[in-house]
């Protein structure tokens, strides 16, 4: 039905275009000096009947199931499960229920049925309203030979502004979803203790319904949320994978931008940023699979022993996904800097890696900062490789041969599966995805703005 | 020190600082190596599939069919006990725990395929004929030299009894390998020898689709807005600073949105491809944008003022000059901003993604899985024989994101016009 009406709207859009243009070509028969092209009559036509059907039916077909589930439950007022009963009666309605047939059910299928009849009947209706409505309007102006083509621009650069704020809507999306859970979290967990308690365990927190806790559940309940845990391994695991890709990044850097033939650099570059664009889930695998269990045999033959989940694995292998973000700017920083500088600095005498070291790194170091900063704030959002290659349990440690847990991995752990919503435990994660928000916006804003001010002073 | 001293000391640093430089790209370009030698001999095995060679007597008196045989009849057939009664003959048994042995070597599709067989064959009825079935994981792995055959037998899957079958087996010619086409057209299964990514392929091909629709005209015209039309002022400056940062938001926070808004308030159904697709092009959004803009900054503002000049309007200028002149470099980098939705993970567990589906999807609603989603499944699973399947995955998605990214870099080498 739904893709029947699209198409007739569409069919029409498209009519309209060659109809609004035959007319307009009538009119230039009639000696008319037109004020437009005469397919901007057709586009303005095509709009007019296409745009005003389309914006009703996608409104109508976003907010129907949601309506007419509104009305049904309104006369079922001693119904207590409300969705459980709403999904039966739909299959029951759809033929394909199993289970026990209440007359309640019975009941609202009926009532559904109708609603659903008068629903489909009133939107073809509406539509097909709208659809005339503008066609004639559109017809009649074309008829006094408006100036089509400013009509059009008009209301092209409307959409393009539109479509533009779709980043500022997935900013509001995202601030709302996670602002709404954390706030209904922390109403039930003091947000002191999510920041500094330092036991982590909301498996505890399996309540089927957080209408139903208890006084002494919820008291019970306030330490299972100490997230100190998840923010310590976050920042080790980071840090291991930082001291793995700040050395071998900056190195490449600068050996790609300083001393790297023009061939050299034409072939190693792209093979360095492969590294960024392979999959983390491919990296997750390698660590979990290859590099976990290779530390452990060689924990065991020298005498130590490694979880074969380690810090360690999981920082190493991010550390190795970062390098490529790290060598590409640092290495356009690099070029940046200006030629005098380096000349400068040969005309008195300094070797090449003196150079650099003393003058090319110091200049560079604002955008360098910028560029690592932006690493720390890919390694604290990475999930897959922690997923699947660090642990599970909150340890408070600062042994890399032990398994430690991150902030993503406990998004994950608790959101994977079938999760009942509204019990503090689905709202924690996305209190920890509200930290995380945070943190990355902090580090990114920090970071861009470093390197903008840098960009300035050379440019 | 003297000076000729000081000069040797200033040269071997600066003899060693290049050494630095050099390990280090050395270093990222092994790892390069290491990892993909190391996912394509895990995974190359998996392209191939162990079959064993039964004599199968298609007795039609076992079948219990009531009806005259056709290809229906057949169809609803029961053959357990007729493929049973030929897969015992293969080996002597002793005993009812040495038959469930043998039955073990075969994957427990195997009167399926016996099934299959015949009716492809309706005419074999009543004869004796060589079938190939496909062998257990065990077997399989046994005869890809994936399972060591000298440990203790309480550490080995196979046993000595079924090891015994594999030589002799082995010694009539009756194992051999072929193509393993099971990995393409199956859905997931729990038994690593019927497992494919048939279903997972099909996902992701929705997923992107949706992504590619809905982010792409987006995308563009949000980019010429902000590029040629927007007024200089505090919207334009909010806009552009939201998309910037929205570029650098991890991915798994776009999977709790699709989760808070998508699923819980408007009620998509869960784990499709329909809810990852408009997830992944929230997320990709942003990162298609900025080098859209890129590419429409990199016009020169001379093509821009010809067409003013001879009397365009400023919507003619953009849509008919700018626009084009700037398309390789648009379209080359929505193809990078989709292969890194088609490599993106974390937010479609978020979104339900991971249900254990058997089923090949055949719409966007369906559920289904994706191909990382899929590795992320099979990594999960203790059975050697997933090892090697999630590594023939890895080589597949490895392989989409290459040429994509191949497409990417010729696009823009091959139209993108050179100015200045």
């Amino acid at each position: 039905m739904n893709s029947l009406i699209a198409g007739v709207i569409l069919i029409l859009c498209l009519s309209s275009y060659f109809f609004g243009r035959s007319e307009a070509r009538k009119l230039v028969t009639q000696n008319i000096k037109l004020k437009a092209l005469p397919a901007y009559y057709g586009y303005y036509l095509s709009l007019w009947c296409g745009l005003p059907a389309l914006i009703i039916f996608g409104c109508w077909s976003l907010f129907e199931p949601t309506i007419i589930k509104v009305l049904i439950l309104n006369n079922f007022p001693q119904i207590e499960s409300k969705d459980l009963f709403y999904e039966q009666t739909l299959s029951f309605f759809n033929g394909n229920f199993s289970g026990e047939i209440t007359n309640e059910i019975k009941a609202a299928s009926i009532k559904y049925s109708s609603i659903n009849i008068i629903a489909q009947n009133s939107k073809i209706v509406i539509i097909a309203a709208a659809l005339i409505g503008s066609l004639t309007f559109a017809y009649r102006k074309i008829q006094k030979n408006n100036k089509a083509r400013d009509d059009v621009e008009i209301i092209l650069k409307i959409l393009l502004f539109t479509s533009s704020l779709v980043a500022i809507l997935t900013t509001v999306g995202i601030i709302v979803s996670l602002l709404f859970e954390s706030i209904k979290f922390f109403s039930t967990i003091n947000i002191f203790e999510f920041i500094f308690g330092t036991s982590w365990s909301p498996q505890r927190a399996f309540v089927r319904d957080a209408s139903a806790i208890t006084p002494e559940e919820l008291l019970e309940l306030q330490d299972a949320f100490g997230s100190v845990p998840l923010f310590a391994g976050t920042a080790f695991i980071a840090l291991i994978a930082m001291c793995v890709a700040v050395p071998i990044g900056l190195f490449s850097g600068i050996y790609l931008a300083e001393y790297a033939s023009t061939k050299a650099r034409k072939y190693s570059k792209p093979i360095i940023e492969i590294l960024a664009g392979i999959p983390t889930v491919v990296y997750g695998f390698f660590a979990a699979l290859t590099v976990g269990p290779f530390f452990r045999t060689l924990g065991e033959s020298l005498g130590l022993t490694v979880s074969s989940e380690s810090a360690l694995a999981a920082g190493l292998i991010m550390g190795v996904m970062i390098i490529p973000y790290i060598s590409s700017l640092s290495d356009d920083v690099i070029n940046s800097v200006p030629q005098s500088l380096r000349e400068g600095s040969y005309a008195i005498g300094a070797t090449k890696s003196e150079t650099i070291k003393k003058v090319v790194i110091p200049a560079a170091l604002p955008g360098i900062i910028g560029s690592i900063l932006l690493a720390v704030s890919r390694a604290i959002g990475e999930t897959m490789i922690v997923v699947m290659a660090a642990g599970l349990a909150a340890n408070l440690t600062i042994n890399p041969l032990e398994s430690t847990t991150t902030i993503t991995t406990q998004i994950v752990m608790i959101l994977v599966g079938d999760q009942e919503f509204d019990s503090p435990k689905t709202q924690a994660a996305f209190a920890l995805g509200l930290t995380l928000f945070i943190a990355t916006l902090i580090l990114n804003y920090i970071a861009l703005r470093v390197v903008k001010k840098y960009r300035e002073k050379y440019d | 020190m003297t000076k000729e001293q000081r000069l040797k000391k200033r040269y071997r640093a600066e003899k060693r600082f290049k050494m630095y430089g050099l390990i280090s790209v050395s270093l990222a370009v092994i790892f390069v190596l290491i990892l993909v030698q190391n996912i394509f001999s895990k995974g190359s095995s998996a392209f191939s599939r162990t079959m064993i060679e039964v004599e199968v007597n298609y007795d039609s008196s076992l079948l219990e069919l009531d009806s005259p045989i056709n290809q229906n009849s057949l169809k609803d057939a029961d053959f357990y006990d007729l493929a049973v009664e030929s897969l015992l003959k293969i080996y002597p048994a002793k005993d009812s725990k040495e038959e469930r042995q043998i039955l073990r070597l075969f994957s427990p599709d195997f009167e399926f395929e016996i099934k299959d067989f015949l009716i492809k064959n309706p005419n074999k009825i009543d004869q004796v004929v060589p079938v190939k079935i496909t062998a257990s994981d065990d077997i399989d792995q046994l005869n890809k030299g994936n399972f060591p055959r000298d440990l203790p037998e309480d550490r080995r899957r196979v046993s000595n009894y079924q090891l015994n079958i594999y030589d002799n087996l082995i010694e009539k010619e009756k194992i051999n390998k072929k193509f393993n086409n099971y990995l393409f057209t199956k859905g997931d299964s729990r038994d690593p020898e019927l497992a494919g990514i048939g279903g997972s392929l099909m996902g992701s091909f929705f997923t992107i689709i949706i992504c590619l629709v809905l982010s792409f005209p987006i995308a563009i015209m949000a980019s010429i807005y902000l590029e040629e039309f927007a007024p200089k002022n505090k919207i334009t400056d909010f806009i552009e600073i939201n998309i910037n940062n929205l570029a650098a938001v991890p991915s798994i926070v776009y999977g709790l949105l699709g989760l808070g808004i998508l699923l819980s308030v408007m009620e998509f159904p869960r784990s499709t491809p329909l809810v990852a697709g408009i997830t992944l092009s929230l997320m990709t959004l942003p990162r298609i944008i900025i080098p859209c803009r890129a590419s429409l900054k990199a016009v020169p503002p001379s093509i821009r003022e010809a067409a003013l000049s001879v009397g365009a309007s400023k919507f003619q200028t953009v849509f008919h000059h700018v626009v084009p002149l700037a398309m390789p470099g648009t379209l080359s980098g929505t193809i990078i901003g989709l292969a890194q939705a088609l490599g993106e993970t974390a937010p479609l567990i978020l979104i339900g993604m991971v249900a254990f589906v058997v089923d090949i999807p055949s719409s966007p609603v369906d559920p289904s899985a994706s191909l990382p989603v899929q590795v992320y499944l099979w990594s999960e699973q203790a059975e050697r024989g997933f090892v090697e399947k999630t590594s023939a995955t890895i080589m597949m998605l490895l392989g989409f994101l290459i040429v994509m990214n191949f497409i990417a870099v010729y696009l823009r080498q091959k139209f993108e016009k050179k100015w200045n």
